[in-house]
């Protein structure tokens, strides 16, 4: 098994219409995605790419059984459809969209936790890449042709940093079981943490690959995780050694701004707490091999 | 997005927190005339920077007479103030508040942020205003008082009367606190603030909560539904080569070192940095070009980082996802083409289409060193501009 996605998962396009929603949607399609359909308020009944357009998400669950969403909606309106993806009983939904407001965002959240645990939907993102499962499904906008199917899951925030750790991995021969994007803003759908808890959870994957960057408490808040519930071993890398303080990097959550968020501060917690670090962004895949080696 | 203490002070008052009678001036003439509009006997001269501690920097002085107001004026305009929080290179000053004195007996600190792991707005207070918080925080925590909103029902009175009695106010101006209390909140939801920060707060004399400085900043993302917000920028106090990097659609942050960068996405441009710090160099820059590199953003982005006259070398990293290295291969040597390029260029690509990439540099004729790991572009470009630094040094010699 992969973790949320799979050849089977009916997927839904949010934004589907649009130039991006159409580019994406055709190469998850292509890929071998399950894109069952998509959304475009306004243009229910039509077609578009030999698919269905509904007005709603709720018409998508009920009439083509969508599982999984993807949103490629402006950022003014996606924390919206992301909160009508819940409510309609979407059970995963990666967004896309960079630039969402950071209030919209704790909205989103809070609107998520008011549902039971079992009903509530799983959000990674925004500001990601998406997720993949390679060779079964992608639910994003990575080169699907960079991943290669095997045992490592990938969770990470930045996308084109996630493309270099596949691209290393896949010169060794080494898989994926699955790689998630969880995003570069400050608040987002899930965590590290959260991530973590599914690979422990999914017997395909054996070793865990964590892609992680300054600002935030997330990736120590994962490597007490991983010291304290996780039986797989959890490998990091952490963007960011020469990041100055208070600096934006790019990534609207990518900023020292209090003790503990810098890379070789959170580099030296994780080491404590038993994680494998990768010496150099470019040792990713050899570091990797070297766990899973010990196997 | 961060705006100057008077503009603070001018959207607070709006939302009910009371501040002392104020006024902007640009020379000291203008300092003296708000002066006199104030009256009174004592008057702050305030640099207006976007920066906390420039009362240690030297940038508020406590003046007497109006002669003195204008001499402070005098001192202060023009004035580049460094503070821990403007960097080494600190901040111009080309506006002053001038701002009643005020007769304090109590300092106190206040703030709201957005709190990462907790995913909700938090308010923090302490009794010991004036201070930074993040040394009281180091030192004292006890001192510190953080209460978290729960977004959906907004911040309620018990809250902010809890907030008061931690700040150890006195039951008579209970309600003028929690009504400055919420005042700060509707402001901080209404228009996306990021980060409200009054300190101090003070209690005068005659039983007042005034705001005697405030900082705040915005959310980036939300400034599309902020627009009189967004007018109150101030590009003077942003690196320039940032705003005309953000105004070309490129993120851009200048740094200390001399490897220019341009690479595609954050997590990819950090990380090839950090690998040329651990070869031993230093990034001039951070540069994301993002997904779409076309000939013409390179360009863009190439005349961007070598502004930036101390860069000896020049290292292009892209990860070919959705676009494809051939494209971004014409695009680099279209652009190498265009502009002087004076310094060494080593470019890595990798992804979609690599062979034909690389094909199409090494046969441009154009001197750009190739590389096909992270690594070896980090190593190479150290390489370069180790020997660049070297032939300066021979070239004086001489």
């Amino acid at each position: 098994m992969a973790i949320f996605i799979d050849e089977t998962t009916r997927i839904i396009v949010q934004g589907f219409t649009g130039k991006i929603g159409t580019f994406h949607a055709q190469d998850m399609l292509n890929y071998g995605s399950l894109v069952v359909g998509g959304i475009t308020p306004g243009k229910g009944g039509q077609t578009h790419l030999g698919l269905p357009v509904f007005n709603t998400v709720k018409e998508a669950v009920q009439q083509v059984g969508a599982e999984a969403s993807i949103i490629f909606v402006p950022p003014a309106f996606a924390a919206d459809s992301i909160m009508e993806a819940a409510d309609a009983g979407i059970k995963y939904c990666v967004a896309i969209t960079d630039g969402i407001p950071t209030q919209d965002m704790m909205t989103v959240k809070n609107f998520l936790r008011r549902f039971p645990k079992d009903q509530r939907m799983i959000l990674t993102g925004p500001n990601c890449a998406g997720t993949i499962s390679p060779g079964r499904a992608m639910l994003g906008i990575m080169p699907g042709h960079i991943y290669m199917h095997g045992n490592v899951g990938i969770v990470g925030r930045s996308g084109t940093l996630g493309y270099e750790a596949a691209d290393q991995m896949k010169r060794l021969g080494i898989g994926i079981s699955t790689s998630v994007g969880i995003g570069g803003d400050p608040i987002n759908g899930s965590s590290h943490r959260d991530i973590l808890e599914k690979f422990e959870q999914d017997d395909e994957t054996k070793v865990i690959l964590m892609i992680g960057e300054i600002g935030g408490p997330q990736e120590i808040e994962a490597g007490f995780f991983a010291r304290e519930h996780m039986s797989k071993p959890v490998v990091a890398y952490i963007a960011g050694l020469t990041a100055p303080e208070g600096r934006r990097m790019g990534h609207a959550g990518a900023i020292i701004s209090s003790a503990g968020e810098g890379a070789a501060e959170k580099i030296a917690v994780l080491k404590e707490l038993g994680v494998v670090i990768c010496p150099t962004p470019a040792a990713m895949g050899e570091t990797i091999a070297a766990v899973l080696a010990k196997l | 997005m961060d705006i100057h203490e008077y503009q603070a002070k001018d959207i607070l008052s709006g939302y009910g927190i009371k501040i002392a009678e104020g006024g902007l001036a640009y020379s000291p003439e203008d300092a003296v005339q708000r002066a006199r509009e104030i009256g009174g006997h004592v008057w702050a001269v305030k640099a207006q920077i976007h920066s906390g501690a420039r009362g240690k920097a030297g940038g508020i002085k406590i003046c007497k007479t109006h002669d003195e107001v204008e001499a402070a004026a005098g001192s202060l305009l023009g004035k580049r103030l460094v503070t821990h929080q403007t960097g080494p290179a600190g901040k111009v000053c080309s506006r002053l508040y001038i701002e009643a004195g005020t007769d304090i007996v109590k300092e106190l600190y206040f703030c709201f942020l957005v709190d990462r792991s907790e995913e909700r707005i938090v308010m923090i207070g302490s009794a010991q205003g004036g201070m930074d918080i993040e040394d009281l925080a180091i030192n004292n925590p006890d001192a510190i008082t953080k209460i978290y909103i729960e977004p959906a029902v907004g911040l309620q009175d018990y809250q902010a009367r809890e907030m008061a009695f931690a700040l150890g106010l006195d039951a008579e101006i209970l309600s003028h606190a929690v009504k400055t209390i919420k005042g700060c909140y509707l402001a901080l939801r209404a228009l996306d603030v990021s980060m409200l920060e009054i300190n101090p707060l003070v209690v005068t004399r005659s039983g007042e909560l005034v705001a005697l400085d405030a900082k705040m900043g915005f959310d980036d993302n939300a400034l599309f539904r902020q627009l009189k917000i967004s007018e109150l920028r101030d590009k003077t106090q942003e690196d320039p080569r940032e705003m005309a990097a953000a105004d070309r659609g490129l993120s851009y942050i200048g740094l200390d070192g001399d490897i220019g960068c341009m690479i595609n996405g954050a997590g990819l441009a950090m990380a090839t940095m950090d690998m040329i710090k651990l070869v031993g160099g230093e990034p001039a820059n951070f540069l994301d070009v993002g997904g779409g590199a076309s000939a013409e953003r390179t360009e863009k982005a190439f005349r961007l980082v070598l502004a930036d006259k101390g860069v000896k070398a020049m290292l292009v990293n892209i990860f070919a996802g959705i676009n494809r290295c051939d494209w971004i291969a014409e695009g680099v040597v279209q652009a190498v083409k265009k502009i002087d390029l004076k310094v060494p260029l080593i470019v890595r690509l990798s992804g979609t289409n690599v062979e034909e990439g690389r094909r199409i540099i090494a046969e441009s004729g154009l001197p750009i060193i190739i590389a096909e790991t992270l690594a070896e572009a980090a190593e190479k470009a150290v390489q370069a501009r180790n020997e660049v630094v070297a032939k300066e040094a021979a070239a004086q010699e001489i």
